[in-house]
Formats: C-alpha cells, sequence, structure tokens
C-alpha cells in the first residue's frame, strides 16, 4: 500500500498554466524526488497531490482510489513543510498528536506511536517542550515526528532542508534516507537541489516550465540525459554546453560534464587560459577561456596548481560527450 | 541603540519634542480631572492651579454618585462597548480571514466594498438608521447602539486584519488541513492567536470613539434606562446653570473604565504597531 498514479493533471491559476499535463506513477516503497528551478510548479505538484490545491484537471489516485475531491486529511498522507508549520501553541508531544487525536485515535495508541517516532528521531528529551524553544533542527524533525506518526500511505516532503544550515542539512538527509530505509514507506520530495535529488532518490523527476522533462534513477539521469535541461540541471558543477558549430559537428550543442575533460598544459583538443580557479581540496575546478569552445568548467580531482593566465589545454574523455538537437533533445 | 548612534544634542531635542507633545497631550486631561476635586468658587476663581485645601472639594464626584444612576449609565457604555468590541473583533478577524485566506470571484472587490466604510462616516446615514431602528422596534435599547457600533467599527477592522492575516505562513494552515483540522479551528487556534497584536492594536482604536460617543446615543437611546455615560453627563449641562462640578467629576470617572481596557490592550498593542517596523 502507498501507490500513487498521476493521470494528465494540469493547473491554471487564471491565464497562467502551472502544471501543462502531468503524468506519474510511483510504485509502493519509492522514494520520488521531484527537482526543478523555482517555478517550474513542483511545489504546486506536491500541493495537488496533498490536496491542498486543486487541480484544473486530471485524476489522482493513491493506492487505485481516486482522492481528487477527498480532503487532505481523509488522503492517508503527511507533509513536513519547509518552515516546519509546527503548532507554536502546543507542546512537542501534543503537535505530534494532534493530526491522530483529530482522527479519534484512541490514547494509548496516540501514545505508543508518539514513542516509537520520539525515540526514531531522538526527540525524547524535548516531548514537553514548545516549538519556540527548540532549534531548526529540533523543529525539523518535531515535523518529520509528526508525519511518522500519521503512518500514512504517502510521505510528502516540501524541501524540508531549504532552511537549515549546510552541516544540519546533511545531516537532516541522512536520518530522511534511513527513515525510508526503516519505515519502507512511499514519500514523495520536493526540492531544488539536485545534490539532495540525487543523494536520497530512488526515482527522479525532472521538472521545467509544468512539464516533465524526464522520470529515471539519479544514474540513469546522470549517464544518459534525455535533453539539454536534464544534461544541465544533474551533475555539480554544471555540465559544459559548447556550439556545435564552433567544434565542426552536426549537433546543434554538444555537452561535456566538467569531470569529464582533462587538461595538459602541452597539448589537447581545446587551448584555453585559465580564469579562475577554485580550490576545494578534494577537487580542484578550473574555469578556461577557450578558442574553440568559449568558458568551459574543468573539475580535477586532487590538487591541480594553476595560476590565472595560464595556457591549459582542455581534452574532452572519449565516449563522454553528449551531442543535443536544435529542439534541445539528445541525438542517438 | 549603540554609542555610535547616540549624540547628546539630538537627545535632548527628540525628547524636548516629545516632552512638548505629551504636555500639550495630557493638559485637558490633567486640566479635567484637577478640576474636578475643586468647589465652585475653586474652579472659577483659579482653574489652572491644583486643588489648595482651601479650594478642595468633593461636591462634584458626591453629586454624581448622588444621582444614583450613574452606576447605570456606567454600566450601559460598558455593556455597548464590550459588546460592539466582541462583535466587531471576531466578525472582522472572520471576514480578513476569509479575504485573505481564500481565493474566490471577486475577493477584491469585496475587500475593497468592506473597507469603503472607512471613507463614508456612518453618522451621513443617521436618519435611515434610526428609521430603521424604529421599523424594527430596537430604539431605547443597548442592542440598537451595539448593531450601529459594530457596523462603524467592521471597516476598519477588517482592512487592517486582512493585512496582518496575510503574514501568517500559509504551511502553518495548512498542516492543520492535512491534519485534520477544521477552518474554524484553524482559524481560532492557529491564525487568532497569531494575529493577537493587531487585534489589540485594532480593539483599541474602535473601543474609544465608541465610549466617548455621544450622537448615537442621543438619538437611538435616550431613555434613562438606556443612557451611556457621556449622554448622562449632558444631565448636568442645562440651558442657564451649568454644573461644573458634577460634569468633571463624570468625565474623571469616565476615563477609568477605557483606561483599564486600554492597559489590558496595550502591552499587545505596542507590538502591533511596530510589528511591522520591526521584524
Amino acid at each position: 500500500m502507498g501507490s500513487l498514479k498521476i493521470e494528465n493533471v494540469k493547473k491554471a491559476f487564471g491565464p497562467v498554466e502551472v502544471l501543462k499535463g502531468i503524468d506519474l506513477e510511483v510504485t509502493d516503497g519509492e522514494f520520488v524526488v521531484f527537482v526543478g528551478p523555482s517555478g517550474c510548479g513542483k511545489s504546486t505538484l506536491l500541493r495537488v497531490i496533498a490536496g491542498l490545491e486543486d487541480s484544473t484537471s486530471g485524476r489522482v489516485l493513491i493506492d487505485g482510489e481516486d482522492v481528487s475531491v477527498t480532503p487532505p486529511a481523509k488522503r492517508g498522507i503527511a507533509m513536513v513543510f519547509q518552515t516546519y508549520a509546527l503548532y507554536p501553541h502546543l507542546t512537542v508531544r501534543n503537535n505530534m498528536g494532534l493530526g491522530l487525536k483529530q482522527a479519534n485515535t484512541p490514547a494509548t495508541e496516540i501514545d505508543r506511536r508518539i514513542g516509537v517516532a520520539s525515540s526514531m528521531l531522538s526527540l525524547e528529551p524535548y516531548l514537553e517542550r514548545r516549538p519556540a524553544e527548540l532549534s531548526g533542527g529540533q523543529r525539523q524533525r518535531v515535523a518529520i515526528g509528526r508525519a511518522v506518526v500519521r503512518e500514512p500511505k504517502l510521505f510528502l516532503f516540501d524541501e524540508p532542508l531549504s532552511n537549515l544550515d549546510a552541516a544540519l542539512r546533511v545531516n537532516t538527509r541522512l536520518e530522511i534516507a534511513q527513515l525510508h530505509r526503516r519505515l519502507k514507506a512511499t514519500m514523495i520530495y520536493v526540492t531544488h537541489d539536485q545534490v539532495e535529488a540525487m543523494t536520497l532518490a530512488d526515482k527522479i523527476v525532472v521538472l521545467n516550465a509544468g512539464k516533465i522533462e524526464q522520470i529515471g534513477g539519479p544514474m540513469e539521469l546522470y549517464n544518459a540525459p534525455a535533453n539539454e535541461f536534464v544534461a544541465g540541471f544533474i551533475g555539480s558543477p554544471k555540465m559544459n554546453f559548447v556550439d556545435g558549430a564552433r567544434l565542426g559537428e552536426t549537433a546543434k550543442t554538444i555537452g561535456v560534464r566538467p569531470e569529464h575533460l582533462t587538461v595538459d598544459p602541452k597539448s589537447g583538443a581545446w587551448k584555453g587560459t585559465v580564469v579562475h580557479a577554485e580550490h576545494l581540496g578534494a577537487d580542484t575546478n578550473l574555469y578556461l577561456d577557450c578558442e574553440k569552445a568559449g568558458l568551459i568548467t574543468v573539475r580535477i580531482f586532487g590538487v591541480y596548481d594553476a595560476e590565472p593566465g595560464t595556457t591549459l589545454y582542455a581534452t574532452p574523455e572519449p565516449g563522454k560527450t553528449y551531442r543535443f538537437g536544435a529542439d534541445g533533445k539528445v541525438l542517438k | 541603540m549603540s554609542i555610535a548612534t547616540r549624540s547628546l544634542p539630538r537627545a535632548i531635542g527628540a525628547h524636548a519634542i516629545l516632552l512638548t507633545y505629551t504636555a500639550i497631550a495630557l493638559f485637558p486631561v490633567i486640566l479635567v480631572i484637577m478640576n474636578s476635586f475643586k468647589s465652585r468658587a475653586g474652579i472659577f476663581g483659579a482653574p489652572l492651579t491644583p486643588p489648595a485645601p482651601k479650594t478642595f472639594d468633593l461636591i462634584g464626584y458626591t453629586t454624581v454618585i448622588g444621582q444614583g444612576d450613574f452606576i447605570h449609565y456606567f454600566q450601559n457604555s460598558l455593556v455597548v462597548t464590550v459588546g460592539s468590541l466582541f462583535f466587531v473583533l471576531l466578525f472582522g478577524a472572520m471576514a480578513a480571514f476569509a479575504l485573505s485566506e481564500y481565493r474566490f470571484r471577486g475577493n477584491t472587490l469585496m475587500g475593497l466594498y468592506l473597507a469603503l466604510g472607512i471613507m463614508i462616516p456612518i453618522r451621513l446615514a443617521t436618519v435611515a438608521i434610526l428609521q430603521l431602528m424604529v421599523a424594527s422596534g430596537l430604539v431605547n435599547t443597548l442592542t440598537a447602539l451595539i448593531l450601529v457600533y459594530t457596523a462603524q467599527g467592521l471597516p476598519l477592522a477588517v482592512f487592517i486584519l486582512s493585512e496582518f492575516m496575510k503574514q501568517v505562513s500559509d504551511d502553518l494552515k495548512n498542516a492543520g488541513r492535512i491534519d485534520g483540522l477544521s477552518e474554524y479551528t484553524i482559524f481560532f487556534r492557529l491564525v487568532v492567536p497569531l494575529v493577537r497584536p493587531s487585534m489589540a492594536t485594532v480593539a483599541v482604536f474602535t473601543m474609544i470613539p465608541i465610549w466617548n460617543d455621544l450622537w448615537f446615543p442621543l438619538i437611538l437611546a435616550p431613555s434613562e434606562e438606556t443612557k451611556t455615560v457621556t449622554l448622562g453627563a449632558q444631565l448636568f449641562l442645562g440651558q442657564f446653570v451649568t454644573n461644573w462640578n458634577a460634569i468633571l467629576a463624570a468625565l474623571s470617572l469616565a476615563i477609568l473604565p477605557v483606561l483599564v481596557l486600554y492597559v489590558i490592550f496595550s502591552r499587545q498593542l505596542i507590538r502591533g504597531i511596530t510589528s511591522g517596523a520591526v521584524k
């Protein structure tokens, strides 16, 4: 239990079409991440699934049941919000228990579930505190706990890590991954951060301008992007795109990932000058201004000393370039 | 404030301006209270001096309290003010919630329509209101006053509160919806506590004109049973003889309840006024 099917869902706010026909199937126990730039409709899609927003047309099915007109509380979902959205006047315990209380769950059952969830998220010491007395990371754990106690068919996460600082984000990401492994529940996760998408997802749905660009596993999207948008969105630093005509190629655009370029001070395919070097320790990002290819990024594993102004030759690894047609689609 | 932004002349200047304003604002109030403790001769002989042993006299207060019904007038004023305040805040907040929360056709138009009342004085409609009250048999009842004051207070309340309600996090309301709270519970338990400072602001702005109003009590409820304090004080204002002692004493007493209400709201009020400016 916990499958989701979305059939041709469209959503318009007045004349503005935010979702332009989304079809998606999520099987039980999957961790699906919606990723895309801001304004691509990923949060709206999540809200449609939650029932917080009505779709203009199309159907949403949870466990094969059409829930298009079911109120959010009756859909068997739980949601974690970016801003935590904890009830400020309730203690952690009551924050977690409120939904169950509304559904007339017996008190002993509520206590049991709160016990399980709070030990899972190490929230026991804070059960009697109010949200104002907690740190950001603790608040987000409470919000996750509030979702866990409901034992929903579907977990919905709306950019849950965006309000946390970088170190906490990594920890909480790990916790969410472990939670998924332990609960084996279906989770849908919205983010604009492709790193979160790559690290958490079983299946990534890349959205752009209200349409699905590609659906697939993290490695599938990385190794075989369907189009220029997905190729540019997945991977960090971003893939280099070079005008095909400048390289004498038939394809409109040639793409090569920064990590698939090698540099050599003496010879290579593209001659260029170092504009800037970022030393990250584990790897080095070089920005090269190439005569043929324009400004490109090269990622070198380990330390590489290169002063700005130095001349270097960059060479794409054979078989690791992508060719895109005029419509942005990948050419076979 | 850090030391770098503090300068003595500027501080003196600011304090001088504020103190002058305070003095101007408080002067009439102090004059009324001072003179209410003086004899008639004292009031007219030296109106600007504080009560001295020679001029001290409680005749005003004994007259007011001896008049017997004044306690009753106070009660009426309090019932009308608190009653209207309750309805203004309740309906104002609910309308504001609907306007800020729900997308429906004519939302903006409805908001403008409700705000229109801020610009049109309700007194323009006195004749129509009186006819309405006569027709519905509400003349000389406190209900009539409460209804009129509720109508009078609503536009500003809706206008101010809907601005504040827009700032309440959508996520919080949505979390409530997912947890199965009804829209009423979301409103009363989640939203109202968060906009409490702004509701206090609205309460104060609504309360004072109602308490001080003479117009509607005079027209809609002038009977002995329903007289409010401001109207009751007119009792001492004769065409030929005016009992200044009693009037000043009545006015001094009338300040008290409103002061108490103000103190109750003021803690919230300061937060309400500054909440937009200071995060």
